[in-house]
């Protein structure tokens, strides 16, 4: 009945894809302080983000957004017993290499910060802390799992507070496929040129009729009904930014969101926690932006 | 035919009812009062323990799963599970609360964070030898007497402690028997009920 003494698998695929599998159901929210991610726990987040500025302050402040300092993603560890993802410029595997000796949770390698090489993503197989990465269609989200990502989420378009793009990139990557589910098998060699994707990939995917990591919503979530509107897309989870923190009443407007992601196939639920909730973030009309972040990574 | 449910608020809900389906059993999700009333066995799933926690007092659940597990209700608790079924939790949250279903001290990510998580072969009593998959996973500390050690596991050569446990009618495992694509785990406990 015991077991003796055996070496043991860390890094594994299962082991990366599994921590994804946990966050199912869950809101993901942005912190710059402990102070904040006491809230987001306290909350009920699954797990934060911890970076410097949210996206919309980064959008406001312009200039070159990198990693966070390691000190405040230390004070953040040392905030919460739940899991701390933290962000990595694209391409930018040294950044990738720090935040995994920090022994983060989660590696974001985003395009809300300012990407480090314009041609190559992150090689995420040698690291043993898993990877989320965004993408705007199915190609895209293909091509990341291939370089080893183990969760996708859409790329929306972050520090907005609208949330248009996230749901056209949802209803992109749905919609496409459906297209592979739906191909005759001879046919998925051109669909996968279409989408430079790699044909293995592609088949898994034609065959399953999903991804073979979670796929969560990001970008531009700011009230419980953009929360349920992005479950009922086929969204698995939520990362919600500026959403939170920019909004009038912080504390409610997180626990309003969580319990929405829980419960969001019952309106009469996401009615009740968005009665009285005070203003969301202000937001932005997309099509006036001058920089686009979801253009960011290929 | 007894009714199995899968507490749905957050969590891996989908591996587990995915096990369930491939040993013939129709899972139910369990998210409101009548829900949880309806059900027979209840599978509290992998997640994060004060997401769940939290969702079990804003969904009004929590006093009446309480209620249903002293009236006897089985439950499996896996990761997440396990530490909202055990009696103390060590390295939680100050608020913490749990059922104190198991008289065992859990601690949470007491094997490390997600960059420690790993896969380890298990021999577990009744079932046989699988894969064990730990996540973040909490580590049982201590335990009573009254608690029967299903499986154990010596990770780091401290000693083994146990990962899957039982008193009763009320199961509680570190690991993740819905991620090793096998319902034995499953297939014993719902034989148990």
């Amino acid at each position: 009945m015991s077991s003796p003494l055996i070496p043991s698998n860390t890094g594994s695929v299962l082991v990366k894809r599994g921590l994804a599998d946990m966050l199912r159901g869950g809101v993901i929210m942005d912190v710059v302080n402990p102070e904040q991610a006491t809230i987001a726990e306290e909350s009920g987040a699954v797990a934060v983000m911890a970076l410097e500025r949210v996206p919309a302050d980064i959008r406001r402040d312009g200039g070159v957004a990198r990693m966070s300092d390691p000190l405040m993603i230390q004070q953040i560890q040392a905030a919460v017993t739940i899991p701390v993802m933290a962000k990595a410029r694209i391409g930018h595997f040294a950044e990738a290499q720090i935040l995994q000796a920090l022994d983060v949770d989660y590696i974001d390698e985003s395009e809300v910060l300012t990407p480090a090489d314009e041609e190559n993503h992150i090689d995420k197989w040698p690291f043993t802390v898993p990877f989320v990465c965004g993408a705007t269609n199915l190609g895209e989200a293909l091509r990341r799992i291939a370089e080893g990502a183990c969760l996708i989420r859409s790329k929306g378009e972050a520090g907005t507070g609208n949330v248009v793009e996230a749901v056209r990139h949802l209803r992109t990557i749905n919609s496409q496929m459906r297209r592979l589910r739906s191909a005759d098998r001879s046919e998925l060699y051109a669909l996968a040129k279409e989408l430079q994707a790699p044909l293995a990939l592609v088949e898994e995917v034609a065959r399953e009729g999903k991804l073979p990591v979670p796929l969560f919503c990001a970008g531009g979530i700011s009230t419980p009904a953009d929360a349920a509107l992005v479950l009922q897309l086929g969204a698995e989870a939520v990362f919600v930014g500026s959403g939170i923190f920019k909004s009038d009443d912080p504390v409610r407007m997180a626990r309003a969101i969580v319990e929405a992601t829980t419960h969001f196939e019952d309106a009469g639920v996401v009615a009740k926690v968005s009665t009285g909730l005070g203003s969301a973030m202000k937001g932005f009309e997309t099509a006036t932006l001058e920089q686009r972040l979801a253009e960011r990574g290929w | 035919m007894r009714r199995v449910g899968v507490l749905a608020l957050q969590g891996d809900v989908r591996e587990h009812v995915a096990v369930l389906a491939g040993i013939g059993i129709a899972a139910d999700q369990v998210r409101t009062l009548a829900q949880l009333n309806d059900v027979d066995a209840l599978i509290l799933p992998g997640g994060e323990s004060t997401t769940i926690a939290h969702l079990l007092v804003t969904s009004g659940l929590r006093v009446r799963l309480g209620e249903r597990i002293r009236e006897g209700l089985p439950v499996l608790g896996t990761c997440a599970g396990l530490i909202l079924l055990s009696e103390e939790v060590l390295d939680g949250r100050a608020d913490q609360w749990s059922y104190g279903a198991l008289p065992v001290a859990v601690r949470r990510n007491g094997y490390g964070r997600q960059i420690a998580s790993f896969e380890s072969p298990l021999e577990v009593a009744g079932v046989g030898s699988l894969t064990g998959v730990f996540i973040r996973a909490p580590r049982v500390e201590r335990w009573s007497a009254d608690v029967e050690v299903l499986a154990t596991l010596d990770h780091d050569g401290t000693g083994a402690h146990p990962v899957l446990v039982r008193v009763g009618p009320v199961w509680g495992a570190s690991f993740h028997p819905e991620l090793s694509g096998d319902g034995r785990v499953h297939r014993h406990f719902v034989d148990s009920i």
